[in-house]
């Protein structure tokens, strides 16, 4: 019983923090791409800004929700809520703490924590992507469709890359379970310093899975007007917002976790706030990418992930392999 | 999906209407696309939603008035699109204009040209998608418009040149503005290249695409540095010099490629070789002197003799309600704006409005390059072949 309220407990409180989260993940990305682009950035509502995502919140959740003319209304519906849906669920395996204790009770600071949590998340994360085609192809619009059209395209091409980005660190730990694989870099150190190519891989092809510059190909707004979400208004568009930013905390989250040593930390703050210093530094990371480069072009990403990350991600599986097994 | 009129589906591509409201056609151009998955099949620009009867209106304006059409032509580099006009108009009626005001002309032909590039620089760059940049070279356009205002009064269409010299001279202190700018500019110009010199992601979205050779580009007629960057060093200001032209000392980058990278790399350059004959003119330039013709026939006497002068009020009089009579004939003046090869034909018939006012508008050919550029490419690439065209639609469609 107390452990089923304490489950609810925990699935509001991460709702909650993920919410504010990306509220202000996105005010930090509108404020830094301001001071990267001379501008100012949202400054006016409350003080600094710092009310913008409320403001933001209330407008879009006011706004006319529209469907087109011709749209499948079922699908179009879903695709969104398909979206934020994957982005939520795949928090729900990533560690965010050590275990504290509270009342006599262990309280774990993950909502679930299953011995197979990596393939959970990677199985979530990928189903984040049908939101993007299904909203795309239920749309009735050539812009939205060849914006799906590009989703596709792109999970292709960097799905079999990221998941072989991260055996290494599977084969290491010894463990799918992401807590242990953090209690083993506790034992171990880092798992960043033997697999410091696997993760440059993974960061790479988690900007793809975030579909942000320089893989925002379903979006593209210079040439695809908006991709996938040209229809969307109000508090579907809102939804598909809430996933992107939710999905970068997430694969954030996950790099964090799996190379970058979780909460642990010098012991003169606590683990959870390692954890956010780390996820945050990683965010910016993604921002000053999106202020600095060029998107790609999509045949020229397909042939990156298949042709550059894919072999250079296996190779170092097997190398690693052949070092756990005592080969090397 | 094509469909034919019983609805039927009768081949595997599809229509899709590029703009006319778009964000990257740079104005309300429309590109009709015929699509094969992503692969473009064909590319129609569809050209028009701009069409300002610029050219009708300009018989019903005298010949100063037309200056201020002008500058609309091509917003971007209003200064080339005046000096091409009044060059016309000054053949036509056989003036001479003092060389104090042909090396200022020079100045801001330059200072438009580095300002048109900066423009084009940041948004192609920002069709890439790369989005910093555009903010940077706006502000140092910003520099060049805060020049502009000073000498004009105005920011984007100063309607500065006037037949027989300047509206107004330099004001005090030009010389150091400009020179601070000169100075500071090397600087900031770095900081971009920084940003976009050897990016693999930008290269790889230039390289190769959009290309076109120099006998197609002859075909079309494309002038400036589209057809420059096909190999053919036709540049207006060396072949045929002009005001003054011949007395500076600078390079026409070229280059062979005929592909996207190609233009960009010639635009980037000329900025720098724009740079120098900016310099050269600082020094060609007294601080006073005579900024317009003498003849009191064309440009309008000082205020102060208009007080105290007879004839002087009789010809400020004349002028700005029945404007200067232009002898018969027919005349065609081009200069090297921007964009290309921007001039007028101009027909009087010896009265003080033109009997045909006709602007070669380089946009226009230009454009008629998008097709060829973006066959078989995909769609990143017509966005790419857009920008790299470097379209100003108020100079295609006039």
């Amino acid at each position: 019983m107390i452990g089923n309220v304490l489950l609810v407990v925990k699935i509001l409180v991460l709702i909650a923090i993920l919410m504010t989260g990306f509220a202000y993940t996105m005010l930090v990305e509108r404020r830094f791409l301001g001071f990267f682009q001379l501008r100012l950035g949202p400054n006016r509502v409350g003080p600094g800004g710092l009310l913008q995502p409320l403001a933001d919140g209330l407008k879009m959740a006011l706004k006319e929700d529209l469907m087109p003319n011709g749209a499948d209304p079922m699908v179009y519906r879903i695709a969104p809520v398909l979206s934020l849906f994957a982005a939520l669920s795949v928090d729900a395996v990533i560690p965010f703490g050590a275990p504290i204790h509270l009342f006599g009770q262990t309280i774990n600071l993950d909502i679930a924590n299953p011995s197979i949590g990596l393939l959970i998340a990677f199985a979530f994360s990928s189903l984040g992507i049908y939101g993007l085609v299904l909203g795309g192809w239920a749309s009735q619009n050539k812009y939205s469709l060849l914006g799906g059209i590009r989703a596709s395209a792109q999970m292709i091409s960097y799905e079999l890359a990221m998941g072989l980005s991260v055996l290494g660190v599977l084969m290491m730990a010894g463990t799918a379970n992401l807590e242990h694989i953090v209690y083993a870099q506790q034992a171990r150190g880092w798992f960043i310093i033997p697999q410091v190519i696997p993760f440059v891989i993974y960061f790479i092809t988690a900007i793809a899975e975030t579909n942000r510059t320089p893989f925002d190909l379903p979006e593209a707004e210079s040439e695809l007007v908006a991709g996938y979400h040209t229809e969307y208004s109000g508090i579907r568009f809102a939804m598909y917002i809430i996933a992107e930013y939710i999905n970068m905390l997430t694969v954030s989250g996950l790099a964090v976790t799996l190379f970058l040593g979780g909460w642990l930390g010098p012991s003169f703050l606590p683990p959870i706030l390692w954890f956010v210093i780390k996820v945050a530094l990683l965010v910016f990371v993604f921002i000053w990418i999106r202020a600095t480069y060029p998107r790609f072009r999509y045949d020229k990403l397909m042939s990156f992930g298949w042709k550059v990350l894919l072999p250079i991600s296996f190779l170092y599986f097997l190398g690693t392999a052949a070092f756990v097994s005592g080969l090397l | 999906m094509a469909t034919t009129e019983s609805g039927m589906i009768d081949k595997e591509t599809m229509i899709i209407n590029l703009g006319p409201q778009h964000p990257s056609t740079h104005g309300v151009l429309r590109v009709r696309l015929e699509l094969d998955g992503e692969r473009v099949v064909n590319a129609e620009p569809v050209i028009g939603y701009l069409h300002t009867g610029f050219e009708k209106t300009a018989e019903s304006l005298t010949y100063q008035q037309c200056n201020t059409i002008t500058d609309r032509l091509d917003y971007l580099a209003p200064m080339t699109n005046n000096l091409a006009y009044v060059l016309a108009v000054e053949k036509l009626m056989n003036l001479e204009v003092p060389k104090r005001a042909q090396y200022i002309r020079v100045l801001f032909s330059e200072l438009t040209r580095v300002a048109s590039h900066l423009v084009w620089l940041g948004t192609h760059v920002m069709d890439l998608g790369a989005m910093s940049l555009f903010f940077y070279t706006m502000r140092e356009r910003e520099v060049i418009l805060d020049l502009i205002e000073a000498a004009a009064g105005v920011r984007m269409n100063p309607s500065y040149f006037r037949v027989g010299g300047l509206a107004y001279d330099i004001p005090d202190g030009f010389h150091e503005k400009v020179h601070a700018f000169v100075k500071d500019f090397p600087r900031w110009m770095q900081s971009y290249r920084n940003l976009f010199e050897g990016n693999p992601l930008i290269n790889e979205r230039l390289q190769g695409i959009s290309y076109v050779t120099q006998e197609q580009c002859l075909g079309l007629s494309v002038t400036g540095p589209n057809l420059r960057a096909t190999g053919l060093a036709l540049d207006l200001r060396k072949v045929e010099p002009y005001s003054a032209y011949e007395e500076f000392a600078f390079d026409v980058p070229l280059r062979t490629e005929g592909d996207a990278y190609a233009r960009f790399w010639v635009r980037v350059d000329e900025i720098y070789e724009s740079m120098k004959i900016i310099e050269q003119a600082l020094d060609k330039i007294t601080p006073h002197g005579a900024y317009t013709t003498s003849d009191r026939k064309v440009a309008l006497p000082p205020r102060e003799e208009i007080y105290g002068n007879m004839e002087a009020l009789i010809h400020q009089f004349k002028l700005v309600t029945a404007g200067f009579p232009v002898p018969q004939g027919e005349v065609y003046q081009a200069v090297e704006g921007p964009r290309g090869e921007m001039g007028f034909y101009l027909v009087s018939d010896g009265g003080p409005k033109p009997y045909r006012w006709r602007a070669r508008t380089p946009s226009f050919y230009n454009l008629q390059t998008l097709p060829i550029m973006s066959r078989d490419g995909l769609v990143a690439d017509v966005i790419t072949a857009i920008g790299s065209i470097d379209i100003m639609l108020g100079d295609v469609d006039k």
